[in-house]
């Protein structure tokens, strides 16, 4: 699965402020960390905003504090405000005969919704800061050089 | 106890409530904590559950609970499976459960922590569990924990 950009800077954004939850920061200072533009950024934050996980704070030295409950709020909370996931859709099979390919398709497809929503749904705000400090991926890395080499292969 | 007579706060910690191996004597209380928490009274799931996994095997088979024998506020079962499907002896929890007043204060985090001690007493390097796909609360947990997805996946079919 790939995330749309806005919705990669949303949790990048929503983390950064959950992790610490009396800062604030600004649009520019978390799209500097990242590498990404602070334009598209600050256009997040006002999603963000307006649905209530972050707080604006005006004025001099402004920025933004993040709001929510990071307890409660999951990956998929945030990710539905940015992007329809197709675990949420629900498409109904169009009728009609000689349709059963693309019905069983879309059966089996829905096998892999059914799964993402549901692993977006568990991850919570702090569960996912708890797994960022562990670094679980780098335990990962080192079970999988071939395909490292490999994916490194590709990009060249 | 009188710290049970009074409603618990959230800051509240139950650090004081030990976590200990299930005995016959408990299982009344394990069967009440069921039925308040599923609503179905199973007094013959439970008492055949205690019999494999409280009763024997104790180095591999693991039913702890925190609590006093008339009234449990939490417990845990795991044990661990070799061999199965070709992975390694791994630790295995099948069932937790925490009094609904006594929810979100840490319980249940001691009760996982203090299986996996058990488990790594036992020898085993991971610790493995099955969640129901639409029960949130209890994927939330076990991902608070740090558990992801392992390297098997579920298949199941209906038999006519
Ligand atoms: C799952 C259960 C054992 C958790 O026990 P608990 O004592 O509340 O757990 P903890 O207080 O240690 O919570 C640990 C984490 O779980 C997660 N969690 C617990 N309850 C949650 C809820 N209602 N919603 C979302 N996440 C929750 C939180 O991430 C919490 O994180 P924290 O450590 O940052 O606070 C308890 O809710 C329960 O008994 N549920 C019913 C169990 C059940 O359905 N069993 C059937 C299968 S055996």
């Amino acid at each position: 699965m790939k995330l749309q950009k806005a919705t990669a800077f949303a949790l990048y954004a929503v983390l950064e402020l959950a992790a610490e939850p009396g800062r604030q920061r600004t649009a520019v200072e978390i799209a500097d960390k990242y590498g990404i533009s602070a334009h598209h950024l600050a256009k997040v934050l006002r999603d963000l905003g307006r649905a209530g996980l972050v707080d604006a704070v005006r004025g001099v030295g402004g920025g933004y504090r993040f709001a929510g409950n990071a307890k409660r709020l999951t990956l998929m909370d945030v990710i539905r405000l940015f992007e329809e996931t197709s675990a949420e859709a629900d498409e109904p099979v169009p009728p009609g005969e000689d349709q059963d390919i693309a019905a069983g398709l879309r059966f089996v497809l829905a096998e892999l919704d059914a799964q993402i929503g549901a692993t977006l749904r568990s991850i919570s705000l702090s569960t996912m800061l708890k797994l960022v400090a562990r670094r679980p991926w780098e335990s990962v890395a080192e079970i999988k050089p071939a395909r490292r080499a490999q994916a490194a292969r590709r990009a060249r | 106890m009188a710290r049970r007579s009074t409603t618990p706060t959230p800051q509240e910690s139950d650090e004081d409530l030990i976590i200990r191996s299930a005995t016959l004597a408990d299982v009344a209380g394990v069967i009440a904590l069921d039925e308040e928490v599923t609503g179905l009274l199973k007094p013959q799931y439970w008492r055949e559950l205690f019999e494999h996994f409280g009763a024997r095997r104790r180095d591999q088979r693991f039913f702890l609970v925190a609590g006093d024998p008339g009234r449990i506020d939490g417990f845990i079962i795991g044990e661990v499976r070799a061999w199965e499907f070709g992975s390694p002896p791994s630790g295995w929890v099948f069932a937790v459960q925490v009094r609904p007043r006594l929810r979100v204060r840490g319980l249940g985090s001691r009760l996982f922590a203090a299986v996996r001690a058990r488990f790594r007493a036992a020898g085993v390097e991971r610790v493995r569990t099955m969640v129901a796909r639409d029960n949130a609360v209890i994927h939330a947990f076990f991902r608070s924990q740090g558990m992801m997805a392992g390297p098997f996946i579920e298949l199941e079919m209906r038999l006519d």
